[in-house]
């Protein structure tokens, strides 16, 4: 009875978001895998158990290919990009320029816009007219003399395009990741460091970076998930067009137009397999990080 | 103790709040909440459409004036979503039909876009409506085989728009020494390599739907009005020799086109503004090029813009129609009836059809009405075979269409016109009925 004083209004407290999660996350997921493994591609049948079938179908398909290699080159252009670019602005903050905080909100704000609203804007910024047709961007690269291309509508590179509005968005909060990170280091190390003869680019070579590792880390992560799940963006800029054609827009597709409930778990299963990819090993790290401290 | 206590008040409360969620939830869903309850002795009639745009949204009201007039004890209730082609409009639709609460009456494209709902189970057989009203002596007999489904019908057709329409800019094409509109692909194609040699984009395009509607044309003009429809049988045969003609046709035309609009308005308006001279459009960009500015580019007819059958298609009307069916369960469902019997009417039509930009389904419209354009849609209308439109829902259901966006879409990268045959067939295999 003691014990159970010390243990059980605690699990009280947490059970009904235990019992939430449980059935709109978990449940859910359990239901979506469910579907996945059936033959229910249409509205009205039953659908039978057919095991992993449509997993190994969905291969066959050439556009399950094309918007594969969408999200992977999207995800490739967005993370590093954002990352650069983050750590570039947090480093430049960090050697204390004046007006440090105006700085800092105005690169933290696109983070408060939706994808929605900023794949409005930069669907019109990335407009594909050239020449006299040009808007946006175009029309600009045309004012300094920079070659105009075709954006998103790029057949080879449009998914690099696309990543552009999203590095955009987010590198100002991976500065604010970064900045905490630089922050954190004690200047007893810097200190250190350079009563060691080390130069300002060693100090950050071998002291700094290294204590970053960790938020690099995490940054990795929160843009690795957000950029395999993305849809909103790309419906915002182009619709639901082949051309910038991810799993996520495919899934919507299979579910709302082809009426193929089984097709769109399975892509939804695969992107969360793909997601689970980032996120479980991090899990795993940080789990055993915690119980070393 | 005290801490025990708190525990598990807020445990208690949680769980009842969750409870309240629940049985919210299950409220909303009872009749007793809808909307013909209220209004002082007035049944409302809930009518659902996508139309909000300018022409469109004043065709409404206009048959919403007549539907009110007549039925005193009725008021309407409008329950449109925005967006073109009704993308928002039937997902909102989709789930409010699978809540169980579907709307009094609700717009979709007449033919195989219903199909959906005729399969599982959404709407009620309009025969006997066809019947009281002798509906099927009005409407084109060719009209009413194609929005027959097993013999039943389960829409009211409001307007027809027609799709193979050719859209071009009459100075473009003089500087061009085009001497008139091609009547034939293969006049097409020349035309089309004059305009290039000076400069012009040839053809304009929008996004991937409209090429999907380029496709629809040449495969009319190439294949002829018969052997078309016959695409749509159950056991067409995509994979002959025509269809690839037609194909390598639609793939000759596809190098003349410019860069890809962001919708098919700004491709439309690059043939008004004398950028391009040709575009493959559906008579709804008669409203836009002709209406004055904010609903139109407030462009003059016959020299700013002209118009002609698409090419190869002169003599068949690639027609789509917007209807209106009675959903299974609606609440008012006498309204709806009444709203119906407004929307087949001859006067509901007329009043609607000249606002909106499209020529009534009934053949005994009072043909003063139609100018311009709208005087020459009617009178082919009236002569011409009938084609049953891809992309706007006629000839093909919508997991169907999905299948075919996808094949061109994919085509649009790879330029592989053997890959979309293949597409398009497996498209024809796995939905056709």
């Amino acid at each position: 009875m003691r014990r159970a004083r010390t243990w059980l209004p605690g699990l009280l407290l947490v059970t009904p978001s235990i019992v939430l999660i449980g059935v709109f996350v978990y449940g859910m997921l359990g239901w979506n895998f469910r579907v996945a493994m059936t033959d229910q591609h249409d509205a009205v049948s039953e659908g039978r158990f057919v095991g992993l079938e449509n997993f190994v179908e969905i291969w066959d398909l050439p556009r399950w290919h094309l918007s594969v290699n969408h999200a992977i080159m999207f995800t490739i252009v967005f993370v590093l990009g954002a990352l650069v670019l983050g750590w570039l602005l947090a480093f430049l903050m960090e050697k204390g320029i004046r007006g440090e905080g105006t700085f800092r909100a105005i690169y933290l704000f696109p983070m408060a816009i939706s994808f929605v609203a900023t794949g409005i804007v930069w669907r019109w910024l990335m407009n594909s007219g050239t020449g006299e047709r040009a808007v946006g961007l175009n029309r600009l690269f045309d004012w300094i003399g920079l070659p105009q291309w075709q954006w998103f509508r790029d057949p080879d590179w449009g998914m690099a395009a696309m990543a552009i509005p999203a590095v955009w968005q987010m590198s100002g909060y991976v500065m604010a990741l970064f900045l905490a990170g630089f922050r954190g280091v004690p200047e007893e190390l810097r200190e250190a460091a350079r009563v060691d003869g080390c130069g300002e680019w060693g100090v950050y070579r071998h002291v700094v970076l290294p204590l970053l590792r960790p938020v690099t880390l995490s940054a990795l992560i929160i843009l690795g998930h957000i950029s395999l799940k993305v849809f909103d963006l790309i419906v915002a800029v182009s619709g639901k067009q082949i051309i910038t054609d991810v799993p996520a827009v495919f899934m919507w597709v299979a579910v709302f137009d082809s009426n193929d409930p089984a097709k769109g778990a399975t892509i939804a299963s695969y992107i969360v397999l793909s997601v689970a990819v980032f996120v479980i090993p991090y899990l795993i790290w940080s789990v055993r990080k915690e119980r070393r401290s | 103790m005290r801490r025990w206590l708190a525990a598990v008040s807020i445990t208690m409360a949680s769980v009842l709040a969750l409870a309240a969620c629940g049985g919210g939830g299950g409220g909303a869903g009872q009749p007793a909440q809808s909307p013909a309850a209220s209004g002082g002795g007035k049944q409302q009639v809930e009518v659902f459409s996508w139309w909000t745009g300018p022409g469109e949204a004043d065709g409404l009201q206009a048959m919403r004036k007549i539907f009110e007039e007549k039925n005193p004890n009725y008021t309407f209730f409008d329950a449109a979503v925005a967006g073109g082609s009704g993308d928002k409009a039937k997902a909102l639709l989709q789930s409010k039909l699978q809540a169980g609460t579907p709307p009094d009456t609700f717009q979709g494209h007449a033919g195989a876009e219903l199909q959906g709902y005729i399969k599982a189970g959404n709407l009620e057989d309009l025969t006997p409506l066809y019947d009281e009203l002798k509906l099927k002596d009005v409407f084109p007999a060719q009209l009413i085989e194609q929005i027959s489904v097993d013999g039943k019908i389960y829409s009211v057709p409001v307007n027809i728009h027609r799709s193979n329409v050719l859209w071009f800019n009459p100075s473009v094409l003089k500087d061009a020494g085009v001497a008139a509109a091609p009547k034939t692909i293969e006049e097409f194609i020349a035309a089309l390599e004059k305009v290039k040699a000076k400069g012009k984009i040839p053809l304009s395009i929008g996004s991937e739907w409209t090429v999907t509607h380029l496709m629809e044309s040449v495969l009319l003009g190439t294949l002829g009005a018969d052997a078309y429809n016959a695409l749509f049988k159950p056991g067409a045969d995509w994979t002959g020799p025509q269809v690839t003609t037609a194909l390598q046709n639609f793939a000759k035309i596809m190098e003349y086109v410019g860069d890809p609009q962001d919708d098919w308005q700004p491709a439309a308006k690059q043939v008004a503004d004398g950028d391009a001279a040709f575009n493959i459009m559906g008579d709804w960009a008669y409203g836009y090029f002709h209406n004055p500015p904010e609903g139109g580019l407030g462009k003059t007819s016959k020299q700013d813009f002209d118009w002609a059958p698409s090419p190869g298609t002169e003599g068949t009307y690639l027609w789509l129609s917007d209807s209106f069916t009675l959903p299974k369960g609606a609440k008012n469902r006498d309204g709806a009836m009444a709203w119906l019997k407004v929307a087949a009417s001859k006067e509901g039509q007329d009043a609607f059809n000249p606002l909106k930009g499209s020529i009534p389904a009934r053949k005994d419209a009072d043909q003063a009405l139609y100018t311009d354009y709208l005087a020459d849609a009617l009178k082919d209308w009236s002569s011409d075979k009938l084609a049953g439109s891809i992309q706007h829902g006629v000839a093909v259901n919508q997991p169907w269409l999905a299948a075919i966006n996808e094949a061109v879409g994919l085509y649009i990268g790879s330029k592989d016109v053997k890959a979309l045959q293949q597409g398009l067939a497996d498209a024809a295999t796995a939905n056709a009925q």
